[in-house]
């Protein structure tokens, strides 16, 4: 098992220290310690339950943490939540757009909630469209479209702002393969543009295969960290397994 | 850095008045409700015509309130089962700003089944409904309802009886406003004197503004788990 141990010598974007949340007595995080740098891939796996959904509305600043200390591209959470806020674009296994609207105007109603001006909006929501393969259906209702398509409007709707920083929580629950195909393209894309991305998942192939990093959670803390590189999906399976029973057994 | 306030309030109206006349599923199955209590109640008071004139105010709020519900119900639900309210507190704005973008479109469709109302009870009941100060009662008790079962709204559609839990938690709550109401209006129908119940409607502004305050400060621990 290797730990990223660095922790108190790197500067990182994203840094959790002795980060603690709990529901009512239920423990989910504790005292968990992750540092992400700029431009990092990491995969964020761990079986239901796991707390992965948890930290990633932490650091969203959607959900306050019990204690411990979240900063973010130097703000600290929740104190500078608005300033974290603009910088993060997150995509969730629910798509967070309005069914009845058109996919132009959801993305617009995103424009004017992050004040993007008025006078190049048009131009980036065209650009983004073109960018998920979604312009001919600019004027369509969200609610006509596959899931496939739902979910690429939603990584629209994510990098809208241009974010440094996505989050993706289970972003392939609900897709098929083309689909899923499709969306591992975008995440390259969204890669290659300099974003860092943490992604959670339980699609182990596609975290080996995109992913420059994966932390596999357990009982609220780290149980494996380390990078993809000469791993497959296979061998992160074993891995997988092999932490995860671990952690059961015990 | 932030979203100006306005700015986020008028986009959040916006986006609702839009998809609501895209739709057309609040101020319809608002209306159909409130077009056959109506029809109910004035079906049920028939036989005695001096019950059915002292009763109009009490009808109208009756109607007013549970239309009003029965919209805050879709209203909060559009938004949380989609994850919708997630996205909107992902955005940089203050989270005050979604109370009041939803409070606003919240209190545009109640006010609009309210004044549809008052037409079709003047002749249905064949009394004269349309008057300046009942149009400013109805405004300001629709404001009421709309302010708390706002918030209230919030609360219950995060849970899984929250079409029947919302009355239940907002009636008790909402009684100042009811009762403020349906005095003020019984007076104006009745063509009382002026200085009898202008009480009432003052009672409504205070009533009003101390919810609205409430709001205003509960509104973030309400929206947080």
């Amino acid at each position: 098992m290797t730990q990223h141990s660095a922790l108190s010598t790197q500067h990182f974007l994203i840094e959790t220290r002795a980060l603690v949340k709990a529901y009512g007595l239920l423990p989910v995080l504790r005292k968990l310690d992750l540092g992400i740098t700029r431009g990092e891939f990491v995969a964020l796996l761990g079986p239901n339950g796991s707390g992965k959904s948890t930290l990633l509305r932490l650091l969203a600043g959607l959900s306050k943490p019990t204690a411990g200390q979240i900063t973010i591209g130097g703000w600290t959470l929740p104190d500078e939540a608005a300033a974290v806020r603009a910088q993060i674009g997150m995509v969730s296994h629910k798509v967070l757009l309005y069914e009845n609207l058109s996919a132009h105007e959801n993305l617009r109603f995103f424009a004017r909630l992050y004040n993007l001006p008025p006078a190049g909006v048009d131009a980036r929501i065209a650009e983004l469209l073109e960018q998920v393969g979604l312009s001919r259906r600019a004027a369509d209702p969200v609610r006509t479209f596959s899931r496939g398509m739902q979910q690429r409007l939603s990584i629209a709707r994510a990098l809208l702002h241009d974010p440094d920083i996505l989050l993706l929580d289970e972003p392939y629950t609900g897709l098929d393969v083309d689909a899923s195909s499709v969306l591992d393209g975008l995440l390259r894309d969204a890669h290659a543009g300099g974003r860092t991305i943490l992604m959670t998942t339980h699609q182990l192939d596609s975290a080996a295969a995109l992913a420059g990093r994966v932390v596999i959670l357990s009982r609220g803390g780290i149980g494996y960290d380390a990078p993809t590189a000469g791993l497959d999906g296979a061998r992160l399976s074993a891995i997988y397994t092999e932490t995860t029973s671990m952690v059961s057994a015990r | 850095m932030k979203t100006p306030f306005f700015k986020a309030v008028l986009s959040i109206v916006r986006k609702d008045i839009q998809i609501e006349l895209r739709s057309r599923e609040l101020v319809s199955s608002m209306g159909l409700f409130a077009l056959l209590s109506i029809l109910i109640f004035s079906f049920a008071l028939e036989l005695d015509r001096t019950a059915r004139q002292e009763a109009i105010s009490g009808v109208l709020w009756v109607t007013v309130v549970f239309a009003s519900i029965l919209g805050l119900n879709r209203s909060l639900a559009m938004e949380r089962d989609q994850g919708n309210l997630d996205a909107m507190l992902l955005a940089p704005i203050d989270r005050v700003a979604i109370f009041f973008g939803k409070l606003a479109g919240n209190l545009v469709f109640a006010l609009v089944v309210g004044l549809l109302l008052l037409p079709i009870m003047t002749i249905l009941y064949n009394q004269n409904l349309i008057r300046p100060w009942l149009l400013l009662v109805l405004l300001l008790g629709t404001f009421g309802f709309a302010t708390i079962g706002t918030l209230l709204a919030m609360m219950t559609v995060q849970t899984r009886a929250r079409e029947s839990l919302l009355p239940i938690v907002m009636m008790p709550v909402a009684l100042p406003v009811l009762l403020a109401a349906v005095r003020a209006s019984t007076n104006i129908l009745a063509q009382n004197p002026i200085a009898d119940w202008i009480a009432w409607p003052q009672i409504l502004v205070v009533v009003d503004i101390v919810y609205l305050v409430a709001c205003y400060l509960l509104f973030e621990y309400v929206i947080e788990e």
